[in-house]
């Protein structure tokens, strides 16, 4: 199990090394393609900042009020009886739904239990291997109009379920 | 969607706080909020635009063409129907390329132009073809081998090991994209031969 966390340790190195040899191999300007993309970046990460402040005032907001508690108690005999951590459904639940709003419970979570703790790296690990299928569904479909889209759904949350089991799993196996 | 997720929260927050007597922690925790969002924003720039950067310099050296072109084998288990020149078929493996190295200003407009195509040779216009339907279950299963979002966030709120997610998050994706085949596969063969 632990080969996992030396990927964690290299990854990053390796893709630098990777893309940068690479670059050179195709003769790329590396730095300027850098600086270039670089700035991308920026924009994106401004870009996300409204919603963002919006997304983030309405799950503190929330939190302040008690309700995402209320709702981890209420879930509780729920998820207890399949030892799934209840303070983590919410998120789980609007991840399929909405990228910025399940960020905004995210960050939520880092700031209430922080993100080294069991349930910090499980909603971490959660988040790196689900998507927004809601989402990405009608995007997709309504770009050309179909409307009859079979076992789309099924798949796809078949796939995303596999995804949650896996990671509740790993990270009891790596940091339990 | 966000129309009603985002105003229910806050509605939601309102009643809930009225009834625990928490409305001065609301107020505040709104304020904090807002200005907890752009610091975050701030800080995690400087990761995103290290990686995007990088992610230039990839896309530049035609690294997605040429992960792309080794595609064709995997193509061809997925699609078998699909010619390996036709231009759905470059789309789709230009899209699961660009996802896979988290490029997201490539992957979603290939993924749209894969979807134009597959639409043209599919007989019924409004019915998902069954090559629609592999392609974005196997899209939505997430691909992305480093989520670096997830890093920015875990070492703003001060993770020990910001990274240590990136192989459990990667081992993870196997398992949902697998699945994904899997599944695919089995509803192509039980419920529309």
């Amino acid at each position: 199990m632990k080969f996992m966390l030396l990927i964690s340790e290299l990854i990053i190195p390796l893709s630098f090394v990777g893309i940068i040899g690479y670059g050179y191999i195709k003769k790329v300007n590396v730095y300027e393609e850098f600086i270039e993309g670089a700035k991308d970046g920026f924009k994106t990460v401004i870009g996300i900042m409204p919603t963002l402040i919006g997304l983030m005032v309405g799950v503190g907001m929330l939190r302040a009020s008690g309700f995402l508690d209320l709702l981890a108690n209420f879930l509780s005999p729920l998820t207890d009886l399949i030892s799934f951590p209840k303070e983590a459904v919410a998120l789980t639940l609007m991840r399929l739904v909405s990228s910025s709003a399940s960020t905004g419970l995210l960050i939520d979570i880092f700031k209430t239990y922080g993100p080294d703790s069991f349930i910090g790296r499980f909603v971490s690990i959660m988040m790196s291997c689900t998507e927004t299928i809601l989402y990405t569904m009608s995007v997709y479909f309504m770009s050309v109009k179909i409307t009859k889209t079979k076992y789309t759904l099924a798949g796809a949350l078949i796939s995303n379920f596999a995804g949650i089991i896996a990671a509740l799993w790993i990270t009891r196996a790596l940091f339990g | 969607m966000l129309n009603y997720i985002w105003g229910i929260m806050i509605l939601l927050a309102v009643v809930v706080a009225s009834f625990t007597g928490k409305m001065p922690d609301i107020t505040n925790s709104a304020l904090e909020s807002a200005q907890d969002a752009v610091a975050l924003c701030v800080k995690m720039t400087g990761i995103v635009a290290m990686w995007t950067g990088l992610m230039k310099i990839a896309e530049k050296a035609g690294l997605v063409e040429a992960l792309s072109k080794k595609l064709s084998p995997v193509m061809k288990f997925l699609f078998p129907d699909l010619h390996s020149g036709s231009k759905a078929a470059k789309h789709i493996s230009t899209n699961f390329i660009a996802n896979i190295l988290g490029i997201g200003w490539a992957a979603t407009p290939a993924g749209l132009k894969a979807m134009e195509e597959l639409q043209k040779t599919n007989p019924d216009k409004t019915t998902a073809s069954r090559n629609m339907c592999m392609f974005l279950i196997i899209n939505m299963s997430s691909l992305q081998i480093v989520s670096v979002n997830i890093v920015a966030y875990r070492a703003q709120y001060n993770s020990v090991n910001p990274s240590e997610i990136i192989g459990p998050g990667l081992v993870t994706t196997l398992v949902s994209t697998l699945t994904a085949v899997i599944a695919a596969k089995i509803f192509e063969k039980v419920r529309f031969k």
